[in-house]
């Protein structure tokens, strides 16, 4: 079975939440984004979400927007992904790892290629922003032939009808974003997420992280309450990104890493004990 | 094999492997519903009559077929007929189409539109016809355009408008229309987003060709009046291909007219410094269609370089990339330098200064017109006045104001 799934259905039944990290590599330079996936989990990380540079980030705030220009700028596109995720690998056998980006990069390797590549590499989704169900029936044949799991966005506007046929093809979790808007924009309405899980759950029984808002142990503990996992993206990558690229670089990612994730994992995991 | 020109796109955008929705989970239920929209009231007779009340009256249509035949001597050749959409309202064939999705956006109850622009007269129509509205209008324009295109920020802001500059990536046109993307997202509720060329994801693609096709429909017409015939050959600038499209496809059916689309060589194509992707690109995904893009081997986009602002773009619309692929059209591309001296020519010989961006059109008209006999017809679409280009021409001159 598929490391993701096997981890989302561990964690459901243990009762514990999954915190999923975002950071998008080659942010803030090439050679921080390993060993501060490696601290993320060291902090609790159970997930990690790994974006892919692309010049045209369309989905983003200004906060990723510019970690995607940062890690352009040090050459980091999807080969060099692959290759960060090859590097990973090699002492982390364990957590799953989601890449997340657009397209174009996808494309322009070829769906079978691609996913042949990811799977060797130690990819085990694939959220593709500019991807919806419709238009994306060869790449998830492709990636499903390889063990990779598509992953799916879930917006407040998402109809039943097609969340149904969404979850009929959806590995891994449901990725539910938590506001109309870009990433890291304004703040979180709990109670409108609240209502929409609710929906969410009466038509299936997959995972569901949410994302879009979560950028602290408060965010995260009231949202980590309804849904069964969050997903820290802005946050974290505006930290990173505040990180002078040079010879302490690395080191600054790891601890920054844990400084962002530390008190989140702590509140997630206090929602359990109480419970 | 007869191709039928009038079904594509299919029911999911798709023109060929071209075009299509590709676009954030967030985006779907907005497009459904302009698409809903859309096929309500594209045969509503109530909505048909507005359109064309506001192009005779507010727009000023039919524009003119003009036999520009001092030119033609000059060219040595075919005769040489311009349509002249730089005679509408706000100087370009841009308000067709505002125009269009403006009455669109009232029937759904929106307040705000919103607009990306290159050059800024996609701009300064939305602005236009907000004002005339009364919505509340953004416009969405890159930096370097803002600086390149001074005087058109001015009509917008004149018109009520607020120009955004964006400092995202390149700072032109496509990133405008990411930054256009994401304000969509964030306020679909009470939004309507304008686009004003013929990509991004379906339905835009069709509605913008719909509303554009007025001027084909007219210039079929005008041409078979004034002449007894059909033209022999179309020529209109590429850039998104709005004007292109609209020129272009009324006649696709009428297999004796050929057809050029002219894009932009910039310095060069073999420079690498152009906005070609028809001519020099390959296909890919951006802004919410599959098509033909500036892109390097990593998928990522490339800048691109144009002495207009309006056809500085690293993609264009679906249609044409399936367009080229069909065969039916024949995609060439045109330098800066040879756009330059063509709107310099065009000036002088007939006392029509053409927008950078159709001098582009105007240039390889002239090049195709001497290749054939005289009593041949070349039509040109002239798809903007030249009065925006005046400073960007004479700083090449090295003239300041």
């Amino acid at each position: 079975m598929n490391r993701l799934n096997q981890r989302m259905q561990a964690l459901k039944a243990s009762g514990r939440k999954a915190l999923v990290p975002y950071l998008v590599c080659g942010d803030p330079c090439a050679d921080a984004t390993v060993p501060a996936m490696h601290a993320l989990v060291k902090a609790g990380a159970d997930v990690i979400e790994l974006g892919v540079p692309f010049s045209d980030p369309m989905a983003e705030g200004p906060v990723i927007q510019r970690a995607h220009e940062r890690a352009l700028a040090q050459k980091t596109t999807l080969r060099g992904t692959l290759e960060a995720v090859r590097r990973f690998r090699e002492a982390d056998k364990e957590t799953p790892i989601v890449l997340m980006g657009y397209a174009n990069p996808v494309e322009v390797m070829g769906y079978a290629a691609f996913a042949k590549a990811a799977a060797t590499a130690g990819v085990d989704g694939l959220l593709t922003v500019d991807m919806p169900l419709e238009e994306g029936g060869d790449l998830n044949a492709a990636l499903k032939a390889e063990g990779i799991e598509p992953i799916f966005l879930v917006a407040p506007t998402t109809s039943p009808e097609r969340l149904a046929r969404i979850c009929a093809v959806a590995g891994g979790y449901l990725y539910y974003v938590s506001l109309k808007g870009v990433t890291g924009a304004a703040h979180l309405q709990v109670d409108s997420v609240k209502e929409a899980l609710s929906r969410i759950r009466k038509l299936t029984d997959k995972p569901v992280c949410v994302g879009f808002g979560i950028k602290d142990a408060a965010s995260a503990s009231a949202v980590g309450a309804l849904a069964d996992g969050v997903v820290v993206g802005s946050a974290l990558v505006d930290r990173l990104g505040a990180i002078a690229i040079g010879a302490n670089a690395k080191t600054e990612a790891e601890s920054t890493s844990c400084d962002v994730l530390s008190p989140i994992r702590a509140a997630l995991d206090a929602l359990v004990t109480r419970a | 094999m007869a191709v039928d020109y009038k079904v594509l796109p299919d029911s999911r955008g798709h023109f060929g492997p071209y075009g299509g929705r590709f676009v954030s989970e967030t985006l779907m239920q907005a497009l459904e519903e302009l698409e809903a929209a859309y096929q309500r009231f594209r045969d509503d007779p109530d909505f048909l009559r507005e359109f064309d009340i506001d192009m005779a009256h507010y727009v000023g249509r039919p524009s003119p077929v003009y036999h520009a035949e001092r030119w033609s001597r000059e060219s040595g050749g075919a005769q040489l007929y311009l349509k002249r959409e730089d005679l509408n309202h706000t100087g370009a064939h841009k308000v067709n189409n505002t125009i269009g999705q403006a009455l669109l956006a009232k029937r759904m109850g929106k307040t705000r539109v919103i607009a990306e622009t290159g050059a800024g007269q996609h701009g300064v129509a939305t602005a236009t016809v907000a004002a005339r509205l009364g919505l509340e209008c953004q416009v969405y324009m890159g930096e370097e355009d803002v600086r390149r295109q001074s005087l058109n920020v001015y009509r917008m802001k004149l018109l009520g408008a607020e120009v955004i500059p964006v400092t995202s990536g390149s700072r032109t046109l496509k990133d405008a229309m990411n930054e256009a993307m994401r304000d969509w997202v964030t306020n679909v509720d009470n939004t309507f987003y304008i686009i004003g060329t013929v990509a991004g994801p379906h339905p835009y693609p069709m509605l913008v060709r719909d509303f554009q096709s007025i001027i084909g429909r007219e210039a079929r017409e005008q041409m078979l009046a004034m002449t007894g015939a059909l033209p022999d050959a179309l020529v209109a600038c590429v850039g998104g291909g709005s004007n292109a499209i609209g020129l272009f496809h009324p006649f696709l059916p009428d297999a004796s007219v050929a057809m050029y689309g002219v894009e932009a060589a910039g310095d060069g194509i073999e420079t690498g410094r152009h906005a070609a992707p028809l001519s020099a690109g390959r296909p890919g995904v951006l802004h919410g269609n599959r098509t033909y893009l500036m892109e390097d081997d990593d998928g990522q986009i490339i800048e691109t370089h144009s002495i207009s602002a309006g056809l500085d773009y690293p993609g264009v619309g679906p249609e044409h990339s399936w367009l080229k692929d069909t065969g039916r059209v024949n995609y060439v591309s045109i330098t800066d330098k040879e756009a330059l001296a063509a709107f310099h020519r065009l000036t002088r010989l007939e006392g029509i200064m053409p927008a950078l961006e159709s001098s582009h059109a105007i240039a390889y008209a002239e090049k195709l017109a001497g290749s054939l006999p005289k009593d041949a017809k070349v039509l040109v679409n002239l798809s903007g006045r030249g009065d925006k280009d005046i400073h960007t021409v004479a700083a090449l001159e090295g003239i300041r104001f």
